[in-house]
């Protein structure tokens, strides 16, 4: 396992100054995926931006982790949609000349 | 300078409590928050007026001095002209910000009414994440048939980066942390960048497959034979079967454009013949024409 592609848990919970249980979790809410590796838990760094979103989320605005999976799913929704659109107006395109 | 009405941007009556403005700024911020409205600039400009408002509101002396000469700006000149007096008096203050705020994610209202982030040192302050910011790029359609780098100036950042072959036009991606700084700690935003892609070639493009029309002459298309054709990575032989009718479509496999982020795999090219009739046909063809329209009746 490259370590440049995992943060251990308890590496970026030093530097957010959180506890370790919230990232557990995140990921018992299925919010986040998590790797286990010799006894030791990582967060995928693909992962990153979005649990730092979740953070914000969650110490900004006071969002319970239920509102969060709300929202990451209408997010999710939303930007699928975005692509979608930018491909039918590609499509459109072709077909306006 | 425009005045700002803090109240009215959090749509509060002067007598809010602060549980008032806190349920306020709650509300608002939920709304406009920058994660939960990405490559929204409204909405990121909402954003930061609801926090400048509430900044003011939630520190009662804050409210105090806003709700004083705030609303009367003429008084706020005076205020100006005060706080500079008491500075000569005291020596010059720093005006160096060490909370992370630059001048920018203030209205000027609020830097002439406050001096800035320096006088909202701590309390109750939260981490805000920098602000997401919006690029666009125009690149021709043959930049992104193969992935290469590329150096952006954004805000007087050089920022080099990768293009990979195959993106969209309107395709936004994203960079990670090139974003505007983080406020009071808090992580940088993202830098988007959306593309436009300008397609001056013969090729139409869909997806990963690109189209194109090839003329094709009568006895070609009759007899059948091989052609010569553009696809983007050259010339590509190919053979015309006969008796080919007009407006017949060709697949070549894999000479469409790249699969973006797939390394090594393409769409396809889809070739349409055009077939063109002879016209100033000289007497003898015309003799061989008939010829051949005679021979048609008969079989």
């Amino acid at each position: 396992m490259g370590n440049e592609h995992y943060i251990a848990i308890t590496d970026f919970c030093i530097s957010h100054n959180i506890s370790s249980k919230f990232i557990l979790e995140l990921h018992d809410y299925g919010l986040i995926e998590l790797v286990s590796r010799e006894k030791t838990r990582y967060i995928p760094l693909q992962q990153l931006p979005r649990t730092e979103k979740i953070l914000r989320l969650y110490s900004d605005l006071e969002i319970n982790l239920e509102g969060i999976a709300v929202i990451n799913h209408l997010l999710d929704r939303i930007e699928k949609m975005q692509d979608e659109i930018t491909f039918l107006k590609n499509k459109l395109d072709l077909y306006e000349e | 300078m425009e005045f700002i009405d803090y109240y009215k941007v959090l749509d509060l009556d002067k007598g809010a409590s602060q549980s008032d403005i806190k349920k306020a700024y709650r509300k608002l911020a939920r709304k406009y928050h920058p994660d939960i409205n990405p490559n929204n600039k409204e909405a990121e400009k909402k954003f930061k007026e609801i926090n400048e408002a509430h900044m003011v509101l939630s520190n009662p002396e804050n409210r105090k001095k806003y709700d004083q000469y705030g609303k009367d700006w003429q008084h706020a000149e005076e205020f100006e002209k005060a706080k500079k007096s008491r500075q000569y008096s005291y020596g010059p203050q720093s005006s160096g910000s060490s909370q992370g705020y630059s001048a920018q994610d203030f209205s000027d209202f609020f830097e002439s009414m406050f001096g800035g982030s320096q006088n909202f040192g701590g309390r109750g302050r939260v981490k805000f994440r920098g602000q997401d910011l919006n690029a666009s790029l125009q690149l021709h359609i043959r930049d992104v048939y193969t992935s290469h780098k590329r150096t952006l100036t954004i805000n007087d950042k050089k920022i080099r980066l990768n293009i990979p072959a195959g993106i969209e036009n309107g395709q936004t991606i994203k960079i990670s942390g090139h974003g505007g700084p983080g406020q009071q700690g808090g992580p940088n935003g993202d830098l988007y960048i959306s593309f436009t892609i300008i397609n001056d070639t013969p090729f139409k493009r869909d997806g990963n497959n690109l189209y194109t029309t090839v003329n094709l002459d009568l006895y070609k298309a009759v007899l059948g034979g091989d052609i010569t054709v553009d696809s983007f990575e050259g010339q590509v032989k190919l053979k015309v079967k006969p008796e080919t009718q007009n407006g017949t479509k060709v697949k070549l496999k894999g000479k469409g454009f790249p699969v973006y982020k797939k390394e090594g795999q393409f769409g396809d090219l889809y070739i349409t013949y055009n077939i063109i009739v002879p016209t100033n046909l000289s007497p003898k063809e015309k003799e061989l024409f008939k010829e051949l329209a005679t021979l048609k009746k008969q079989t």
